[in-house]
């Protein structure tokens, strides 16, 4: 069943026409053409396909298009300002937390969440909050290291 | 004082910021108008022949473009050699394994190939399968190729030395048996490929592919092609670890699509289909017989191997030569005898992984070694120290050690490790009550191949071409599957060409475009593309030297390049900007290019695959990791609390980039020693989701990782470098295994290392005390 439905990205409205049994990342992705949001196993059980709904992280496989209407969500395209890199994803540049990159975008954004909602966590928290996202290149080590980075240095 | 201004330095990936955006372009964020989508038919039964196939209502649901099944690919197979092409773009006439491509739709949408998959009616004739090595090389095994009797596969069986001779004289003679599991690459991106066919015969692919040309060649091959005409273009790779060096069904199924319906198809598998149907590491048992002297004096080795192949060869004869060559690194080994069947089994087909059959020996060689030292009571680290290789050292099968830096790397490690002051010998505390949380170190050593040689075409060719502004776009085809090769190639163009790293745009591998170039397999991209480099760089340097000896009036020898000037050495006032001296030279007269141009294969002649005789490549790295656990025991938990690696790289090319291969070589090993398991039963795979597998989350990984670089500069790879991304994950497993022995006294020699093993090898150990003192 086709529902129409206004999805606020990145500060962005948009309205569009969508079967009520698809999931925001299929619409981020197929429908809106933010391609910044991977895919990876379709079932929650990676992290990878994570954006911010409200300031929670969220996994956008798993979430249906028609239950985000009116809120607010942000996608690893929404970081940054005119094509420069946040601190965020400067510090994940500079602290060779980026080998692949596939799994990036999730784990950048659910490093944000946290962020946004504690700016000094402790190991932890670090840990908690990535806790759902896989990575088989890095070994996690230095995407710590760059989210403490992060947090530690003043915007 | 650093010799480079750039080589050697921790600098950030080039590819970095565009993948921190989202921005970088994976398979599957690619499409075309008009693009129709791909979805895969599957085989439900590990062994059947396939009856007959109806396609009519599929083909006749509305939004269906194209139905193709394996009998569309006419003959055609493929392999690694002309006697092994047992692969098959899909299935035709029998399946051999759950999960074989049976057929395929291209539609408007997923929902709608969905639809179709279901409407395709297969009629199949089960067959007896065989999921179990040892079972399939027995006379009355059902057959899966025709032409391989008795499911033998690969079978190697070779000598050096006298071992009889060499056991008759041993002291202490030890026989273990080894069993390394199924475990999967376990990349994030799934396969993918976005093919477009245009009429008459040109071929355009966008795949996730570690070794590109491989696929471009097999697609000329299948589709009757010129090479011209198959443009094979990489996005940006999600991780392969080996699982993507290969063609698969998924690439020819993408473009038979395309030309039967006469749109783009992409095909993006789901992960469930990538972890229970498409490739992963060889199961192997190892039989491991060793003898030494009383001192530790190793003699010799028997090793006999069955390795489970799966349904198909791939790679299968690399694999098994590269246990072999392994079996004498990284320590003097006399004597050696091997025989290894590679059998074919009714199981997805196993392929290369970090480690290429090295893990399996070494796991099994380091153990047992371990094992040894206590039977003799022998210090363990003493033990490897006198056995080990060194500089000039020439194994009886013919490798060459030219660097080797394998006694650094010991003390380096057990320094980083606190060894000494931490260290106490299972034997010395055996007698002490264990507690809950029981704390062990242990280490292993190893060596591995910098640069595999494989037989056919083996070179790198790199192309760089210099914009009139004095920046390069570097054209390679060498491929960038996340370890950073991009990153480094440019590096070494730009410090010799004395520019900085951001002048460099390495281009994506286009095999219309780049030279073609084997792949990223075998640790071979730093060390042979970056020669390649190299080359090319000093070819482009020379053009402009010509010049720049006009301009500023010097001999060329006395002209230096660095940061963005060219100058004369003793006079550097004579100086101008690599810019201004490109204007000038390719506006000179009515202009010219400059363009440099380098190859460089490896050095050796390929091995002997049958008898194992010769090097596997040019150089060899060497390494130790020590590991640190903390063993439950009661709940039988295994936690890695800390590793350390000391690797000898030969040059550390950039040692942020370094560090992130050993810390990921790190998780690897970790997972595949204590926490990832395919399971199967009768070929089906009962786990294919990345949390039911195994999959290390941040939780899993050690708490500390230490990664020490030892540069023994080699004579061979580029700038002195050897391989840092594979021979880092070997040591883990022995390592680990050993400090599990030196925490609770089990010898764990079945992976991965579960809590049940644990604890059962607990309970027995509990037991067999109590006899002992119940006989005294």
């Amino acid at each position: 069943m086709e529902k129409k439905l206004s999805l606020r990205i990145n500060g962005v409205e948009h309205s569009i026409s969508v079967s009520s049994h698809r999931t925001l990342l299929e619409v981020l992705r197929e429908e809106l053409g933010y391609t910044g949001v991977k895919q990876a196993c379709g079932i929650g059980d990676c992290g990878v396909c994570t954006v911010i709904v409200d300031g929670r992280a969220v996994l956008g496989c798993l979430t249906l298009a028609v239950a985000v209407e009116g809120r607010d969500i942000v996608t690893i395209e929404g970081l940054g300002k005119q094509g420069k890199l946040d601190a965020l994803q400067q510090s994940f540049v500079e602290h060779g937390a980026i080998q692949c990159g596939y799994c990036s975008p999730g784990m950048i954004l659910s490093a944000k969440a946290l962020l946004d909602e504690n700016p000094y966590p402790d190991r932890e928290k670090i840990l908690s909050a990535i806790g759902g996202n896989l990575c088989r290149c890095t070994g996690y080590a230095k995407i710590i290291e760059a989210i403490e980075a992060a947090a530690s240095s003043p915007e | 004082m650093s010799a480079y201004s750039i080589l050697g330095k921790r600098l950030p990936r080039v590819d970095g910021p565009v993948k921190a955006a989202g921005t970088a372009r994976f398979t599957n964020d690619l499409s075309l108008p008009g693009m129709l989508h791909g979805r895969i038919l599957r085989s439900p039964y590990a062994h059947a022949r396939i009856v007959s196939i109806n396609t009519r209502a599929a083909e006749q649901l509305s939004g269906v473009r194209s139905v193709i099944v394996g009998t569309d690919f006419g003959n055609y197979s493929y392999g690694l050699r002309a006697d092994m092409r047992d692969e098959y773009p899909m299935a035709r006439g029998k399946v051999r394994y759950i999960g074989e491509e049976v057929a395929a739709v291209a539609a408007v949408d997923i929902d709608t190939a969905e639809k179709a998959l279901r409407l395709i009616e297969v009629e199949y004739e089960p067959l007896p399968a065989v999921t179990d090595p040892v079972k399939a090389m027995q006379k009355e095994a059902p057959q899966i190729h025709d032409d391989k009797l008795g499911n033998i596969s690969v079978h190697m069986k070779t000598e050096f030395g006298d071992v009889e001779k060499a056991f008759s004289q041993a002291d202490h003679i030890r026989e273990d048996i080894f069993y390394s599991q199924s475990v999967l690459h376990g990349y994030l991106e799934p396969n993918a490929a976005l093919a477009v066919w245009e009429p008459p015969n040109r071929i355009t692919i966008w795949a996730s592919k570690q070794s590109p040309y491989f696929l471009y060649r097999n697609l000329a091959n299948c589709f009757q092609v010129p090479l011209s005409n198959v443009r094979l273009i990489q996005p940006y790779i999600g991780g392969g670890f080996g699982g993507k060096n290969g063609g698969y069904p998924v690439d020819f199924i993408a473009v038979m699509l395309s030309k039967k319906s006469g749109r783009p198809v992409k095909v993006d598998l789901y992960q469930e289909e990538v972890l229970s149907a498409h490739r992963r590491r060889h199961p192997m048992q190892v039989r491991l017989k060793t003898g030494v002297k009383k001192d530790g004096t190793l003699l010799a080795h028997d090793c006999r191997i069955i390795a489970d192949g799966g349904a198909g060869t791939g790679i299968g004869p690399m694999t098994i030569a590269n246990t072999f060559s392994f079996l004498n690194l990284p320590y003097v080994v006399p004597n050696v005898r091997f025989e290894a069947f590679r059998v074919f089994t009714n199981r997805p087909i196993s392929v290369a992984q970090r480690g290429n059959g090295i893990q399996q020996i070494r796991f099994a060689a380091d153990v047992q070694l371990e094992m040894i030292a206590e039977d003799l009571d022998l210090d363990p680290v003493k033990i490897r120290q006198k056995n080990g290789a060194y500089t000039g050292y020439r194994t009886p099968n013919g490798m060459n050690i030219r660097s080797c830096g394998l006694q650094e790397s010991i003390t380096e490690a057990l320094k980083a490790a606190n060894w000494d002051s931490e260290y106490c010998s299972w034997k010395t505390k055996q007698d002490q009550p264990l507690g809950r949380i029981a704390k062990g170190i242990g280490i292993a050593c190893n060596a591995f191949e910098s640069g595999a040689r494989l037989t056919g075409h083996n070179c790198c060719t790199a192309v760089i071409k210099v914009h009139e502004d004095g920046t390069v776009s570097l054209l390679i085809g060498s491929t960038d599957a996340g370890q950073g090769a991009e990153t480094v190639l440019a590096m070494i163009a730009a410090e010799l060409l004395g520019i900085r790293l951001e002048d460099i745009f390495v281009a994506q591998t286009d095999s219309a475009v780049t030279p073609l170039d084997p792949g990223s397999f075998g640790s071979r991209v730093s060390s042979t593309a970056g020669n390649a480099v190299k080359i090319a760089a000093l070819d482009a340097k020379e053009q402009l030297l010509k010049v720049a000896s006009k301009l500023l009036k010097s001999p060329a020898k006395e002209i230096e390049f660095k940061d963005r000037k060219v100058f004369v050495k003793s006079g550097p006032e004579r100086v101008m900007r690599f810019r201004d001296l490109v204007r000038r030279t390719v506006s000179w007269g009515s202009g010219t290019t400059v363009i440099g141009q380098g190859s460089w294969g490896q050095t050796i002649e390929p091995k002997n695959f049958e008898t194992g005789e010769g090097d596997s490549a040019g150089s060899y790295s060497f390494g130790t990791q020590a590991a640190w656990v903390e063993v439950d025991t009661q709940t039988g938990q295994v936690h890695v609390s800390k590793m350390v690696v000391a690797h000898d790289l030969g040059f550390a090319l950039n040692p942020l980039a370094i560090e992130g291969q050993h810390e990921g070589s790190i998780s690897g090993g970790v997972g595949h020693a204590v926490y990832e398991h395919c399971i199967e039963q009768d070929g089906q795979t009962l786990n294919p989701s990345f949390t039911g597998y195994g999959l290390p989350t941040v939780y899993d990984v050690p708490d500390e990782m230490v990664s020490i670089s030892i540069e023994s500069l080699d004579p061979v790879g580029a700038f002195g470098a050897k391989e840092s991304g594979e021979g880092t994950q070997v040591s883990t497993i022995p390592a680990i295994i050993n400090a599990i022995h030196n925490a609770i006294g089990v010898w764990i020699k079945d992976l991965p290392v579960t809590p049940e093993k644990v604890l059962k090898a607990l309970e027995k150990n509990r037991e067999d005390k109590s006899d002992l003192e119940a006989a005294r």
